[in-house]
């Protein structure tokens, strides 16, 4: 009872010279467990096909009921077919997960955004769409990019399946709290660049483990100017850059995208949200464990060479030279990555020719990066050899793109027009890039194998898998 | 949760940078239920070849290191997603620790919630521990004490969190430890259901 009512004085006092991150972990405070640890209220629990059935199994198992569910959401993503005309039965493997997902939220009273129903899709995608996720709520998920929901000003953080069970159980995790890593982006945006290139490329410049241990900000002027489904995309690499945590501090861009949403507040309760979201960014002062700036004016459209997503280069560079890398273990894991790629050391990578682009993900599936491929499309030829997918990221993105006709952009261009889902991000569902063959991709991980036994990943925006697709070949998207 | 005390034997050489728990087990042996058999799909893509037989050139099929309790790897390991089953898989195999320069933070939390031991040291640490070799040299990591004990007796002293250090040596069971303040849950709760109704 003291830790609540110290808690609840937490929620009433806005101490300055806070980050956005402490000033949202402290109202989550439900105890003080000692050495740093904390056990923190979530507001929402996502569940999803692959881990959230067996986890709520856990729960009941343990002769226990999940306390709210109302504040659990359900969907099914990772294991599901993404072929035209679908069902859960496409992929049998898959569709037992989602049996047993729908069964055991039905128990507990849990929301699914099922097949079919117009709601499901990605479960990154549909938390924001539906406004499920709210600035200021703390949120986790049982899957890494759970992080993507951080670009609503939200505390959003992925965990594994012994936590999902404990929190979904007692609506409340121990954790103890990261340090902060704020990167301001300063400066505008040059042609062709999106929020794909910007955090691609602070990933190469700061490596894939500089956010362990940390919550990522990312701040500044390029930041501020990227509209909100661009903000989901930057938080969404938050994890390939080791943290688990990402997020953007919410203002009347994010404002007006929740407006009106399905579970966005309402009435009254909107004008009390909307004043309570505005006292949430950092206050000026604050001080951050790191804080590094990125000059715009450095940050071209980017594409990953290797099997790690620190693995970046400019589209208009080349791969590196192992003789170049900083100490030995760089030069053999660049020397592996290379190899696996079928790549030469220093090969330009314009002009590599490519067998595979995928458009989709948790990462770059919403509609705006839809309509940021399409019009790269319009009127224009996928080269011949080329196996071009686009898989919108829910099925609300998939009627509001067919609405406008991205769909017909799509085909004729030659793409295929799929069905909502993780499908070549993760490869889990039954589809996957064949062995050896090159794909370009705007998910999130080019690791080895990750789309495929064998596949070969290029990371990269919506503009430069499309502008690929075309040319055969890896492309720069403003040539 | 399996607690974890001390443990003795050969330490696998597994230097590379960046190994991803996509490698650690495939995402497509995750599709089962249970965790039965994934030890046998550990480092899968690297274990075996395309006809299923075992790869001898991967460190893991060697004589001295099948069924080492101990992996030396290099940094950010365990990175990537989220999936449990990268540790069940691990200590399917027979590992109990792993001494890294640095975790991923997802699959880090994941060790501690099994048993399986991850122990940060310095990679130059790491390479000498490595240095030893193949043979029996057997390594010992100490939770107890924290302390790593080379081949050749060098104690080399680590760090662990000192709630997960306990955790780890009484073997807790967290949902009971989260119980223990229902009181406070309920009270946060409904003060910040009061305060923020959207929330």
């Amino acid at each position: 009872m003291l830790h609540g009512l110290r808690a609840g004085f937490k929620l009433r006092h806005h101490r300055p010279m806070q980050t956005m991150f402490d000033r949202i972990w402290d109202r989550h405070v439900v105890a003080e467990l000692g050495d740093g640890w904390d056990l923190l209220w979530l507001d929402r629990i996502l569940l999803h096909d692959l881990s959230g059935g067996r986890a709520l199994r856990d729960v009941a198992e343990r002769g226990l009921r999940v306390p709210h569910p109302a504040r659990v959401f359900a969907t099914a993503d990772h294991a599901v077919s993404s072929a035209p005309g679908r069902t859960e039965g496409s992929f049998p493997r898959g569709g037992a997960l989602v049996r047993s997902l729908r069964e055991e939220c039905a128990r507990q009273g849990i929301t699914m955004f099922d097949l079919g129903t117009g709601g499901q899709g990605i479960v990154h995608v549909i938390a924001p769409e539906q406004a499920i996720v709210l600035p200021g709520v703390v949120l986790a998920c049982g899957d890494s990019h759970t992080c993507t929901n951080g670009g609503v000003g939200a505390l959003a953080f992925g965990i594994g399946a012994s936590e999902l069970a404990q929190a979904l159980a007692t609506q409340c995790l121990p954790q103890k709290r990261p340090g902060t890593f704020r990167i301001r982006f300063e400066g505008a945006r040059g042609p062709g660049v999106t929020a794909k290139d910007m955090i691609l490329h602070a990933i190469h410049r700061f490596g894939a483990d500089a956010g362990t241990g940390m919550a990522m900000e990312y701040a500044g002027e390029a930041v501020r100017a990227l509209s909100l489904e661009q903000r989901l995309t930057l938080c969404n690499l938050s994890i390939e850059i080791g943290a688990k945590i990402g997020m953007v501090a919410p203002d009347e861009v994010t404002f007006a995208y929740l407006h009106g949403r399905p579970y966005a507040p309402k009435g009254r309760d909107w004008d009390a949200a909307l004043a309570d979201w505005r006292t949430l960014p950092s206050d000026p002062e604050a001080r951050f464990t790191r804080d590094e700036v990125v000059a715009m004016r450095d940050v071209e459209p980017q594409c990953t060479w290797g099997t790690s997503p620190e693995h970046g280069a400019a589209v208009s560079g080349h791969a590196p030279r192992p003789e170049d890398a900083r100490d030995s273990a760089q030069a053999a894991a660049w020397k592996a990555a290379l190899d696996y790629m079928g790549l030469e050391p220093g090969q330009r990578l314009a002009g590599t020719k490519v067998d595979w682009v995928f458009i989709g993900s948790c990462t770059n599936s919403r509609i705006e990066d839809l309509r940021e491929a399409a019009a790269m499309l319009q009127g224009r030829k996928v080269a011949p050899h080329v196996t071009a997918w686009v898989v919108p990221g829910s099925e609300a993105v998939k009627a509001r793109a067919e609405a406008e006709g991205l769909h017909a952009t799509f085909r004729d261009a030659g793409f295929e027009w799929r069905e909502p889902g993780c499908a070549l991000c993760v490869a889990a569902n039954g589809e996957a890039v064949p062995p050896g063959a090159r794909c370009v991709s705007t998910s999130n991980r080019n690791f080895v194998g990750r789309q495929g036994t064998g596949a070969r990943t290029h990371l990269a925006s919506p503009a430069t898998a499309a502008a690929s697709a075309l040319a055969g070949a890896i492309a720069d998207p403003r040539a | 949760m399996t607690p974890f005390r001390q443990v003795s034997g050969p330490a696998i050489p597994w230097l590379k940078p960046n190994t991803d728990t996509d490698v650690i087990i495939p995402i497509q042996d995750l599709l089962r239920p249970g965790r039965e058999g994934l030890g046998e799909r550990c480092f899968a893509r690297l274990r075996y070849r395309e006809d299923g037989s075992e790869n001898p050139d991967f460190v893991c099929n060697q004589p001295p290191w099948r069924g080492a309790p101990i992996l030396l790897a290099g940094e950010n390991f365990g990175c990537g997603s989220s999936r449990e089953g990268a540790v069940w898989a691990l200590m399917g195999m027979g590992v109990r620790a792993v001494i890294a320069p640095s975790f991923g933070d997802i699959f880090l939390a994941n060790c501690f919630q099994n048993g399986l031991l991850p122990v940060r040291l310095p990679m130059a640490a790491i390479r000498r521990l490595a240095a030893h070799g193949g043979g029996n040299a057997s390594v010992t990591v100490d939770l107890e004490r924290q302390l790593v004990i080379a081949p050749d007796g060098e104690a080399i002293p680590f760090a662990t969190d000192p709630r997960r250090r306990e955790a780890l040596l009484d073997g807790l069971d967290e949902i009971a430890l989260i119980q223990r303040h229902a009181a406070a849950i309920e009270a946060f709760r409904a003060q910040s259901e009061a305060e923020r109704p959207w929330q």
